[in-house]
């Protein structure tokens, strides 16, 4: 559990950071700060959901697939690379199906940021990205190739092949052996993976995540303001995780 | 039609480290400074969601648009030079402050032993030692005539740190502040180190270990410990940036102004001097002049050579005749290490980009090279930056990527496992250099630069050598099982390496053998002047922005200089 003994209160904070002294010119920071001491109970806005409270999916939804197969596909994959055990929940528990889809809807799916110009040339294995398809077509196409592949193998969609099968297919996309339209397999299922950790770790706010599950298993505590008294003891210092979306309300 | 604005005295490309630093004080000397800064305003207030990692650190929030502008990249002139279409092996940064708002803050001073690195070697070793195909050169400055701006650049930054390691060149004064804290993590390394003999400080650190006010009355925090530095800004203003110190203080002279989304095409000519700039606006689209008696190109060392290639000022480095010397010397770094894994958890989520120990027992010539089939060496560190749970999966070469044995043991380890990592330094090869590409463009219809680099054998025989030291420090720190990285291939753009790209605009005394004098004057155009890392002749077994900001004084100095009296500086 949480030491929240050990947490700075705001006047420690003001005295470490140098602020007390007057020092920090401009709004910024103090204006940061105010989001911190906002008890969410009392702000009579949206709770944040608390650890362990299921509500956290409550507006979840798809926004880039359109057949919900090819999610079905998708949430099959995932838990495999990152499969539900004793330690925690899997990619499925997390959130990261839906962490994907959102993101394949945005900026990330598009490649808003990347360079995107022609001409488009097969690349030598360390000049990186070099497909003309943006990671959503990437997604679909892999997807597709999942599907395919189960049914050429086992007479079967993906989503009804067992375990040890779909993991065969993903061994196959890993190393390559498994062909694919204007990206190689290996390529599509780094992007998978890539993706299922993102998922699987980023803030709750970006609907993967979920209730910080992720963060609890490996002992991570999120977005804490300071560990300036805490990080000379010699002791393993476990702490409740908090989430940037809790600060947003 | 370009419309023309009033002239200034100096104009800087780009507002980073280097800009700022310029603006600072050509500023407070009373010059009228412009900078163009082609990203945009922002600061300490910017970041107070930065604890961020999937935005900040996987989606590089604060990180270069390259849908507007890339390089292309090749491992060798016989291949197809291609974009590189999304960031990985380093991070560009884009918009004030440069990728000085999301460094991590480690701020070496170069040995005296770089800057006289071929003489010093021909002296030692002979001079068959360097290979002919190894364009090492000095650097036309010596580390005594660079220290009192290193000097400047540490009283700036309010650097925290000790003087205790024995192989750094003299210092002229101590550091600005104390170290950071000596953590039980940085203790392990420390001791281990000791045992083995060697020589552990702690990082100079450009995250404060307590609230400073600089010489220019500009202030910076102390720093929090939250794990949080490289890829994000600060939200404490505890990490220096070029926002909280050079920045505010050019400002407050009421001789400075910045222009942002300023996209610099061009350094305009007139005989054999500069006129000023073309840039275009990034938000209408509209071109600009910008006229100036000094044009400075302070943008990223990449920016910089492109700059000056776009505009064909000097003369392009031909890697068969070896004629020419824009865009050669490109170095990068090699990153030699070992992964130890412990059985107790330890508090690796905290930290600080800076919090660490180093040891240079391996670094420079330290150490004998007599006997080994290589030159220069490592810093070799072990830094508690912060494990963030997106990129810290840390397992043994023999679990596999993914699946449930992957889960486990990711997990398992996320709080077990530690890093001791060389910095190796990186020496000029003659077919490594950088050019313009003829095929790309970016969004302004300009060329994109095309580097062609891949690791030497040198690189190839000091990897090995650090690796297995790196090897040694964790094992002796009591790691239950400890792992080396494997042979160094060939160079790959696509997984994060480092940030400290060098080379193309190098310093010197001989016009034929570099581009800039060492007031970073260039030598064909007395009223332009190049700085940066660009500027470095080889990189070193150290992070490079101590040496990019002493540079920078230096420049400062020079434009000064030559305000007063023109010509040529030396």
């Amino acid at each position: 559990m949480a030491d929240t003994k050990k947490g700075l209160s705001r006047r420690d904070f003001l005295k470490t950071s140098g602020i007390a002294a007057g020092t920090l010119v401009g709004g910024g920071l103090i204006g940061g700060l105010v989001g911190y001491n906002v008890k969410k109970s009392d702000s009579g806005t949206a709770v944040a959901p608390e650890p362990g409270h299921s509500d956290a999916d409550i507006n979840r939804g798809l926004m880039f697939f359109q057949k919900r197969h090819d999610f079905d596909v998708l949430s099959q994959a995932v838990e495999r690379i990152f499969p539900e055990d004793e330690l925690g929940p899997g990619a499925i528990g997390l959130g990261v199906p839906y962490f994907i889809d959102n993101q394949l809807a945005g900026n990330y799916g598009s490649n808003a940021k990347e360079y995107m110009q022609e001409p488009f040339f097969e690349g030598g294995p360390t000049q990186g990205y070099q497909t003309r398809l943006p990671r959503s077509e990437v997604f679909l196409a892999g997807i597709a190739a999942m599907d395919q592949e189960a049914n050429k193998r086992f007479e079967k969609s993906f989503i009804d092949i067992e375990g040890q099968q779909m993991d065969e297919i993903l061994t196959d996309l890993q190393k390559d052996k498994i062909e694919m339209q204007g990206v190689s397999s290996s390529f599509f299922f780094k992007l998978l993976r890539g993706a299922t950790l993102e998922g699987a770790y980023s803030d709750p706010l970006y609907n993967g995540n979920v209730n910080m599950e992720g963060w609890r298993m490996k002992g991570f505590p999120g977005h804490q303001m300071s560990y300036i008294n805490v990080i000379e003891e010699e002791k393993f210092q476990k702490i409740e995780p908090k989430s940037l979306s809790s600060m947003q309300h | 039609m370009a419309k023309t604005l009033d002239k200034v005295d100096v104009v800087t490309v780009g507002v980073g480290w280097t800009g700022g630093i310029i603006a600072a004080e050509c500023a407070k000397a009373g010059l009228k400074v412009r900078g163009l800064e082609r990203g945009k305003n922002r600061g300490t207030e910017d970041f107070s969601m930065v604890h961020d990692e999937y935005r900040y650190a996987f989606r590089y929030e604060l990180m270069q648009d390259l849908s507007k502008e890339t390089i292309t990249f090749r491992n060798n002139a016989k291949q197809r030079a291609l974009p590189m279409r999304q960031l990985g092996s380093f991070l560009l940064g884009e918009g004030l402050g440069g990728a000085g708002t999301h460094w991590n803050g480690m701020t070496y001073r170069f040995l005296p032993y770089d800057f006289q690195i071929r003489s010093e070697t021909e002296k030692k070793y002979g001079k068959s030692k360097i290979g002919s195909d190894y364009l090492l050169q000095d650097w036309g400055i010596t580390y005594d005539e660079l220290e009192p701006y290193y000097d400047k650049f540490e009283k700036t930054i309010g650097l925290s740190g000790e003087d205790t390691n024995p192989f750094w060149g003299k210092r002229s004064s101590d550091f600005p502040t104390p170290a950071m804290k000596r953590t039980p993590l940085l203790k392990k390394f420390e001791k281990a180190t000791t045992d083995l003999g060697y020589h552990p400080y702690m990082v100079p650190s450009a995250n404060l270990s307590e609230p400073y006010q600089n010489p220019d009355g500009a202030s910076i925090n102390g720093c929090q410990y939250c794990g949080f530095c490289e890829r994000f800004g600060c939200e404490y203003g505890a990490k220096s940036s070029p926002e909280v110190t050079v920045v505010p203080t050019a400002k407050k002279t009421g001789n400075y102004d910045i222009t942002f989304h300023a996209n610099v095409v061009e350094v305009l000519k007139q005989g054999d001097k500069t006129t000023g700039v073309r840039y275009v606006d990034t938000l209408t689209g509209a071109e600009y002049i910008q006229p100036a008696d000094v044009v400075v190109l302070t943008s990223y060392m990449m920016n910089n050579a492109k700059l000056l290639m776009v505009s064909d000022i000097g003369e392009q480095y031909n890697p068969e005749t070896g004629k020419g010397t824009l865009g050669k010397n490109y170095c990068y770094q090699i990153e030699p290490g070992a992964t130890g894994f412990f059985d107790e958890q330890m508090n690796t989520f905290m930290g600080a980009g800076a919090l660490g120990m180093t040891i240079d027992d391996f670094n420079g010539d330290n150490f004998d090279h007599s006997n080994l089939d290589f030159l220069h060496g490592a810093s070799i560190s072990f830094v508690q930056s912060g494990s963030r749970p997106i990129g810290t999966n840390p397992i043994p070469s023999d679990v596999p990527l993914w699946g449930a044995e992957f889960k486990k043991a990711s997990v398992h380890n996320f709080t077990r496992a530690l890093d001791v990592f060389g910095q190796g330094a990186s020496l000029p090869h003659k077919n490594n250099y950088l050019s313009l590409d003829p095929t790309y463009k970016d969004k302004y219809g300009v060329p994109l630069l095309q580097m062609t680099y891949n690791f030497t054998e040198q690189d190839r025989n000091l990897h090995k050598f650090i690796t297995q030291k790196t090897v040694d420090v964790m094992e002796a720190m009591g790691a239950k099982k400890t792992e080396g990285g494997g042979m160094l291939e060939d160079y790959d753009i696509a997984p994060y390496q480092s940030t400290h790209n060098t080379g193309g605009t190098t310093i010197g005394d001989d016009p034929n053998t570099s581009v800039v004098n060492n007031y970073l004057q260039h030598w064909d155009m007395e009223n332009l002047f190049v700085v940066g890392a660009g500027n470095f002749n080889h990189n070193s077994g150290y992070n490079p922005t101590a040496t990019v900001g002493a540079l920078a004084y230096r420049a400062a100095e020079g434009i000064q200089k030559y305000r007063q009296k023109g010509g040529s500086l030396v």
